[in-house]
């Protein structure tokens, strides 16, 4: 028996009304605070390079690199995850999550072989941040070239 | 023909098949929810060290199987069917156990309603005369069904208040011509009912409706109150999923309260982080095979109606925008002292 669009929105409604609500701003704070730590981490890992002699354009691949071997380092282990579910999108979204989103892949797959498992199993996640991180850019430099030219 | 049938959807056994054994494994973390003390055997990890998730869900289902035939001293050569399930694609776990076990076999899919699937088609096969002891059982595994449903079990993602959690466990029943234990007086056979809900992260509310239709059916078929039963059991709706069929339920003059529980709901406490609850074939399996069974044999619930609830979609289903279809299908059972009546 498949609802009627009628029934299927009535039924909707129904659920929508029980559904708990997601707690926002409990979510928003911790994402601010876990999100606010990994940027944190990253400056001190940034000043660090600085302090050393690197100019600030130089450091700044240094410091991804740092932030991205943490994550790497924190999914193998098995942290990244807990802090994911933990700070939701301040988990996800520095560079660190980048790193867990194509590490967590590749360690899951890791039993279906090192060609078809690791291999190709290692960007499912990663690869439409990729793939769509590239056509943003490229739209980006057409739009700039057209407006400004060059 | 057709002497058996009782209303629209119901069939009543003439000679009611008993649950003669049943066994139940679990994962850790099942082991420290609520149930946890009831269940034959509680694993310290989720890999067993079989290497694979998906080898440690057919060890588990295995072992419950192994369970519920020593429990009852019956050695697999004289079990006449295995039916059985799980939720891993071209259902894995199940052929590799029949595959161990040599007992002749039908592969089910009804996802999370497959155990009682099961138990209605064993004890068809029993009533009708063409077996004399069925093994009905069913698994899932939280990581493997993880990696093949959602993301790697390591993925830094958050899931909202209504999701499920699959549950690690499995559980098994013997049934029997004959014998000591809680036997199965009717079941209802569910139809495939779609409310055009989309979102895999609440399969609760997707498959409450299925439920309070079989559940309805079932006392409209045999003129029976919900009051009927010590226990009305859906397997898994969990929090949310239950809310919602107890108010459809409502809807149509039903009153459940007091007696309807849910195995999701159950199987976990609130502090466990599982969200809306537990999910997964072998949530209910493992549920009804572990501490439903004990209870019915201890006299401390006389009358269960089982109610398992499948939501049938798969992850390509879901991405092509179609919406979630759901079953329920339901068994009655006796325990002990009043086999046979009703």
């Amino acid at each position: 028996m498949k609802a009627t669009p009628g029934q299927a929105r009535r039924y909707q409604e129904l659920v929508s009304a029980k559904t708990p609500r997601k707690p926002v701003a409990r979510n928003a704070a911790l994402a601010f605070l876990v999100g606010g730590a990994i940027c944190a981490l990253g400056q001190v890992a940034f000043n660090l390079f600085v302090s050393r002699g690197l100019d600030p354009v130089q450091a700044a691949a240094p410091t991804a690199g740092v932030v991205v071997l943490l994550g790497a380092l924190l999914t193998g282990i098995g942290i990244y995850d807990e802090l994911g579910r933990f700070g939701g999108m301040g988990a996800a979204l520095p560079i660190s999550g980048f790193a867990n989103s194509i590490v967590s892949p590749a360690m899951e797959f890791k039993r279906e072989g090192l060609v078809l498992g690791v291999g190709a199993k290692m960007f499912t996640v990663a690869g439409p941040v990729i793939v769509y991180g590239l056509v943003t850019a490229y739209a980006v430099a057409v739009a700039r070239w057209l407006l400004l030219g060059g | 023909m057709a002497g058996k049938r009782v209303g629209k959807s119901t069939v009543a056994f003439a000679r009611p098949p008993v649950v003669v054994a049943a066994g139940s494994v679990v994962g850790p973390m099942e082991g420290k929810g609520p149930l946890g003390s009831e269940f034959d055997v509680v694993k310290s990890d989720n890999v067993l060290g079989e290497g694979s998730f998906e080898k440690a869900e057919a060890s588990l289902l295995r072992e419950a199987c192994e369970i519920a035939a020593y429990k009852a001293q019956v050695p697999m050569s004289r079990v006449d069917f295995l039916l059985a399930g799980d939720l891993l694609n071209q259902l894995i776990s199940a052929n590799f156990v029949a595959r161990d076990l040599g007992v002749p076999f039908f592969g089910l899919f009804g996802a999370c309603s497959t155990l009682v699937e099961a138990l209605i088609l064993g004890a068809m096969a029993i009533d009708g005369g063409f077996a004399s002891r069925v093994l009905a059982a069913c698994s899932s595994h939280h990581e493997a069904a993880e990696r093949q449903y959602r993301f790697p079990v390591e993925f830094a993602t958050q899931r909202p208040p209504t999701a499920q959690w699959t549950v690690t466990g499995a559980g098994a029943a013997l049934l029997a011509e004959s014998g000591q234990g809680p036997v199965i007086t009717h079941a209802t056979v569910g139809s495939v009912v779609d409310m055009g809900l989309k979102s895999p992260n609440d399969m609760g509310s997707a498959m409450a409706p299925a439920a309070a239709e079989t559940i309805w059916r079932h006392l409209q078929d045999l003129g029976r109150e919900p009051r009927y039963y010590d226990l009305i059991a859906t397997g898994d709706l969990a929090s949310l999923g239950k809310e919602v069929a107890e108010d459809l339920l409502r809807r149509v003059g039903v009153d459940v309260s007091g007696v309807y529980d849910d195995c999701g709901r159950m199987i976990y406490s609130p502090g466990q982080d599982a969200h809306a609850g537990g999910s997964g074939g072998g949530c209910q399996a493992a549920v009804f095979c572990g501490p439903l069974v004990k209870r019915l044999k201890a006299g401390e619930l006389r009358r269960v109606l089982l109610v398992g609830t499948g939501a049938l979609f798969s992850p390509t289903s879901c991405q092509q925008g179609q919406t979630i279809p759901a079953v329920a299908h339901a068994v009655a059972l006796e325990g002990p002292g009043r086999g046979g009546e009703g």
